[in-house]
């Protein structure tokens, strides 16, 4: 029988469940091997000494709300600017979020793409026929209903590694989708819709009150300018978009530019 | 770490023993980044990788070690270490590995 090993086991389950969780082990100093695990809302196993366990544990919500995995160094009682203990906290949080409204073809392919890297995906639309669980299969969630009603709901959980994807192209349902966004902390709102979908837009936006701060915040026309033309391609470009604007990486995006986005 | 719990999963309900090997740090160019985990059970099958494949056979070897003796360590591979090291990354980088039984 393999030994017992159940810092691996609560460790396993939480990935698996999508619950976010972090492991703290001693790689270099006293107790190589000895492990802490911390949840939001518990701690489980010991790095060796009391102290060092709560300073460790306090820095690895940190590391885990940042999502980072890497070393940090203590003292042997967790004091700062000492290195004789190391530690690696490897964060396992929660996937980031992929909110689209718009139930379209161009959502099944940014549904697809985006569980592709990782994240759990929501589609919604206001039209029963169109948002169902059939068309969107690979979606986490299918919700039938306005985009002002959902984000009510989530947008306080939304953060800097989420995003937002308004595909409707429709003003009724577009502009309190955007205003709706504005409020929440999302770190992408991406908009679809041609130049003269978006100038249109931003005048209404505009009437809606929307700051230019906020007009800044908005990814319209959505996506890079890669030149692609099928859903597929227009979802790659724009979770490439979301990618480059997490790096701060200098690529062109068609909000960027100028002239028809296809030519 | 996820993508290899199944195998881990099946190699202890058959009672294997098992080394977890996790990227703990990368110095310059690599291709996998820190956390990225590959597990060795007893019989050397593999599951996951840390690196594009430039140092997993000698990962499988040192996994193979720690398990025959229990012992934790941190392992370096790349240009810098030929001498200690006959595997790097073709990448030119240098990558830290810490590996251990999975014994908690």
């Amino acid at each position: 029988m393999a030994a017992e090993t159940p810092i691996f086991t609560q460790l396993r389950d939480a990935i698996r469940a999508e619950s976010p969780i972090a492991l703290a082990t001693t790689i270099e100093g006293p107790g190589v091997g000895s492990k802490l695990l911390v949840t939001p809302d518990s701690t489980t196993g010991s790095l060796g000494n009391a102290d060092l366990d709560r300073v460790v544990a306090r820095d690895v919500l940190g590391e885990l709300a940042a999502g980072r995995t890497g070393i940090r160094r203590y003292g042997p009682e967790g004091q700062a600017r000492e290195d004789d203990v190391a530690v690696f906290i490897e964060s396992y949080a929660s996937p980031p979020q992929m909110v689209i409204f718009g139930a379209v073809d161009f959502t099944a392919a940014l549904a697809r793409v985006s569980k592709f890297l990782g994240y759990r995906v929501t589609v919604c639309d206001a039209r029963p026929v169109f948002a169902t669980k059939k068309r969107f299969p690979l979606a986490d969630e299918v919700v039938v209903d306005w985009p002002d009603r959902l984000l009510a709901k989530i947008g306080p959980d939304l953060g800097q590694l989420d995003a937002v994807a308004v595909l409707t192209h429709d003003a009724k349902f577009d502009i309190p989708a955007i205003t709706s966004a504005l409020v929440t902390n999302v770190g992408y709102i991406g908009v679809m819709g041609s130049r003269r979908t978006h100038d249109d837009r931003t005048v209404r936006l505009i009437d809606a009150g929307v700051t230019e701060d906020e007009l800044a915040r908005l990814r319209s026309p959505i996506g890079l300018d890669l030149g692609g033309r099928t859903p597929e391609e227009t979802a790659i470009s724009i979770v490439a978009e979301i990618i480059a604007l997490r790096t701060g990486r200098i690529v062109p995006a068609l909000r960027d530019t100028e002239g028809p986005i296809h030519r | 770490m996820k993508e290899l719990l199944n195998d881990v999963d099946r190699w202890q309900r058959q009672g294997k023993a098992v080394a977890v090997a996790r990227v703990i740090d990368l110095d310059g160019s690599g291709p996998r980044l820190p956390g990225a985990a590959m597990a060795v059970n007893e019989d050397g099958e593999v599951a996951g990788s840390v690196s594009g494949g430039c140092v997993e056979g000698a990962v499988v070897t040192e996994a193979l070690d720690v398990i025959e003796s229990g012992d934790r360590r941190t392992v370096t591979f790349g240009y810098s270490d030929d001498e200690a090291f006959a595997v790097g990354l073709t990448c030119g980088g240098t990558i830290h590995l810490f590996i251990e039984p999975l014994d908690w």
